[in-house]
């Protein structure tokens, strides 16, 4: 199997929790990975990405090329748009339809929606007000992931136990807060 | 064996420690920050009192690493790649004097600057140095590299150069690491004197030895197990690539002759085996033109291509994609375009560029900055390296330069030297520690007409909140620099407090000598952190 992912949002919104979530899903299935992350100064409040990479064969880049993404997972509508180049033709986007305004020009949200629905497969789900009713508000990123799985080709199962020993640490409350989110995801 | 998932940076961070690391010395600087944040929370570290405290720069951090050295113990240095400008001194000298126990230098670069200020190749540095370098293709190369330039600095006598880029550095990748790690040296007075005081007499006789190793420095590269050349026969496209390019090249999955280079000094002689074979070489590395133009020299020999030549970029990171149009186009020997993705970029996507968070304690400096320097007409700000950079940005527009760590200071003493009033100088805690200190006492021998902003977040902020060198000291270290008591003010930096706050500013302005101004506040990436641990805690 082979799996490139892009992880983007803004800054803070937890993209990199997601893309540890998979990778050790997919490093417990023994896959190959590479994730290239984005840190320091961007960080503030500026567009992030990582790209994901997992495979049952050795990988070379750590840069995924153009139009070779399979899936691109954004925390933020705009974001999403901003990495279509990289897209293959079959690929997914799975997104937040939530946008985080911090920049004056942010255009305008119907006009990106309509951009993200005429994508072949696209999914756009309200994340922070899902996460909000169903108590669970720290977990909208867990929910975006639960909506992703079935184009991962990674398990439910599998990626609910990484969920599990991610977060466990945390204690109970936390871990049962986020596997109820990436449930919830998977439902849509 | 055991399988990790590790960025570079904590690949390097293992792989010293396993090496039996003594101690690791560094400035916080992206994108080299990991290293010593993976070995400050090492249990085997911790375990084995290895140091790790940051440095106040790079200088201090490079010195100590000699002195662990010089009592044969092995020490890492870290840095970003500017960072090796600051600590050039003891890096150059550390080949005259050699080591006792190994010493390996940690540089990462940032091409394309994604947290720089420009693009440097540290491979220069290590070559005019006469210092071996290296420079992994992979997490796991950079782990393994680390147990061997530890015993290669000792056998040579010579520190080691390790040089990786952003993407190497930030990216992740499962490495097989070694069960135990191997102990520490013993301490030992071995160092011999005559080697480490670099009095003319000694230095050139080092200096004769060192310049003597060289040849077979270079053969070592020809042999290293991180260099291969795989050259079936005649061909004609042959590639030269280094470090993480190498990457770039398998992926685009074209079956070309193949020079892996990931140790130097250059290896000639495998260079030369391949120009022999190719009717073009193409070199594709990360960075400036290093090798490219050690291969060309000065023949401009238009059969070797790169970023000299127009087929990848001449500056900027390298990409899976620009890496496979070159190598297609050469071996096509034709141009050919550009594979253009089915999805174009979106007309309507904004660029979000970084800024000040919302609640950070720099905001409200820079707003009664703004208030106060609109009453004059020609204000200069001078600004330095840090979060507080962003103050160039709108809304504040609040900077006028920004070159290095420390040259708000002493950039604003030539400016009043020049005849410049108001001239103003803004720098953080941790970078008024690394480089700030010295140009202060300038100013202060002269009583240079200039106003000086500690913006204090209590904090090495913009690398993730490292501890600052400075923290609790600055008024005094103003004070003992000579700053007078009158013109020392600490203030808060809240809005409530503007009033306060503008009124000092304004009064210090109009003050004809040094006054330092210290707004403190904590910085709020690090104030949420430590609530949250507080509650944790209960």
């Amino acid at each position: 199997m082979k799996c490139d992912i892009i992880l983007c949002g803004v800054g803070g919104q937890g993209i990199l929790s997601i893309a540890t979530i998979i990778g050790e899903a997919a490093m417990n299935e023994n896959l190959y990975i590479k994730q290239a992350e984005v840190h320091g100064m961007s960080q503030r409040g500026g567009d992030v990405q990582s790209n994901l990479r997992i495979s049952s064969q050795p990988i070379a880049s750590d840069l995924i090329p153009r139009g070779g993404a399979d899936v691109i997972i954004s925390m933020e509508p705009m974001e999403a748009l901003r990495y279509l180049p990289y897209l293959s033709p079959d690929g997914w986007v799975i997104t937040s339809s939530a946008p985080f305004v911090n920049i004056p020009n942010y255009p305008d949200i119907e006009q990106v929606k309509a951009e993200l629905a005429q994508l072949p497969h696209v999914v756009m789900l309200d994340i922070e007000q899902m996460a909000k009713d169903h108590q669970v508000p720290r977990s909208a990123n867990v929910i975006l992931l639960g909506a992703a799985q079935h184009a991962l080709g990674i398990d439910y199962d599998k990626l609910e136990a990484a969920v599990r020993r991610v977060f466990a640490r945390k204690g109970d409350a936390v871990v049962e807060a986020n596997v109820k989110a990436l449930a919830l995801g998977r439902e849509g | 064996m055991e399988k990790k998932l590790l960025l570079g940076d904590e690949a390097v961070a293992l792989g010293a420690l396993h090496a039996g690391l003594s101690g690791v010395y560094a400035y916080p600087g992206t994108p080299s920050t990991e290293i010593t944040e993976y070995i400050q929370a090492s249990p085997l570290a911790r375990e084995r009192g290895i140091h790790s405290r940051w440095c106040t720069n790079e200088k201090t951090a490079m010195e100590a690493a000699l002195g662990m050295s010089y009592m044969g113990k092995r020490a890492l240095v870290c840095m970003k790649h500017v960072g090796l400008n600051v600590c050039a001194d003891p890096f150059v000298n550390s080949a005259m004097t050699g080591v006792n126990g190994g010493v390996v230098v940690l540089v990462a670069d940032d091409p394309s600057m994604h947290s720089s200020q420009d693009e440097q190749d540290s491979r220069f540095y290590g070559r005019f140095a006469m210092i071996p370098t290296l420079e992994p293709s992979s997490q796991q190369e950079a782990y393994d590299m680390m147990d061997f330039a530890f015993d290669y600095s000792e056998r040579q006598c010579l520190p080691v150069l390790m040089r990786f880029t952003t993407r190497m550095a930030h990216s992740r990748a499962v490495v097989e690491v070694k069960a135990e790690p191997r102990p520490e040296n013993p301490l030992n007075h071995n160092a011999v004197a005559a080697n480490w005081v670099l009095l003319p007499a000694n230095a050139r006789r080092r200096n004769d030895t060192v310049t003597a190793q060289q040849p077979q420095l270079e053969e070592d590269a020809a042999q290293s197990p991180f260099n291969s050349l795989s050259l079936p026969g005649k061909a004609p496209l042959g590639v030269i690539a280094s470090g993480i390019a190498y990457n770039y090249v398998c992926e685009s999955g074209l079956q070309v002759p193949l020079l892996k280079v990931s140790q130097y000094p250059l290896p000639r002689r495998l260079v030369r085996q391949m120009l022999e074979s190719c009717e073009r070489v193409m070199v594709v590395e990360e960075g400036q033109p290093f090798i490219e133009e050690q291969v060309r020299g000065v023949s401009d020999n238009p059969n070797i291509l790169g970023r000299l030549t127009g087929q990848l970029p001449r500056t900027g990171e390298l990409t899976p994609d620009c890496v496979r149009t070159a190598l297609r186009q050469a071996t096509a020997n034709q141009p050919t375009q550009a594979d253009t993705p089915t999805f174009a970029p979106s007309p309507i996507v904004a660029p979000r560029p970084p800024q000040l968070c919302q609640g950070c304690g720099h905001r409200d400096v820079y707003t009664a900055l703004n208030e106060v320097l609109r009453e004059f007409d020609t204000p200069r700000v001078f600004g330095d390296i840090g979060c507080y950079t962003l103050g160039f940005l709108p809304p504040y527009r609040a900077i006028h330069s920004c070159v290095d760590m420390g040259a708000s200071i002493t950039m604003a003493k030539g400016a009043a030297d020049a005849g410049q009033w108001p001239a103003v100088a803004i720098i953080g805690d941790s970078t008024f520690t690394h480089s700030g200190m010295t140009g202060l006492l300038d100013a202060i021998n002269e009583n240079a007409d200039i106003t000086v902003i500690i913006s204090d977040n209590l904090t090495t902020a913009m690398t993730g909140g490292q501890d600052s060198a400075g923290t609790n000291k600055f008024e005094a270290i103003c004070r003992g620099l000579g700053v007078s008591e009158e013109h020392l003010h600490v203030v808060v930096p809240l809005p409530k407090n503007m009033p306060e706050i503008t009124r000092i500013i304004r009064q210090e302005i109009n003050y004809h000598g040094v006054s330092v101004i210290i707004p403190r506040r904590e910085c709020i990436q690090t104030f949420k952190r430590h609530a949250k641990e507080k509650k944790l805690k209960g």
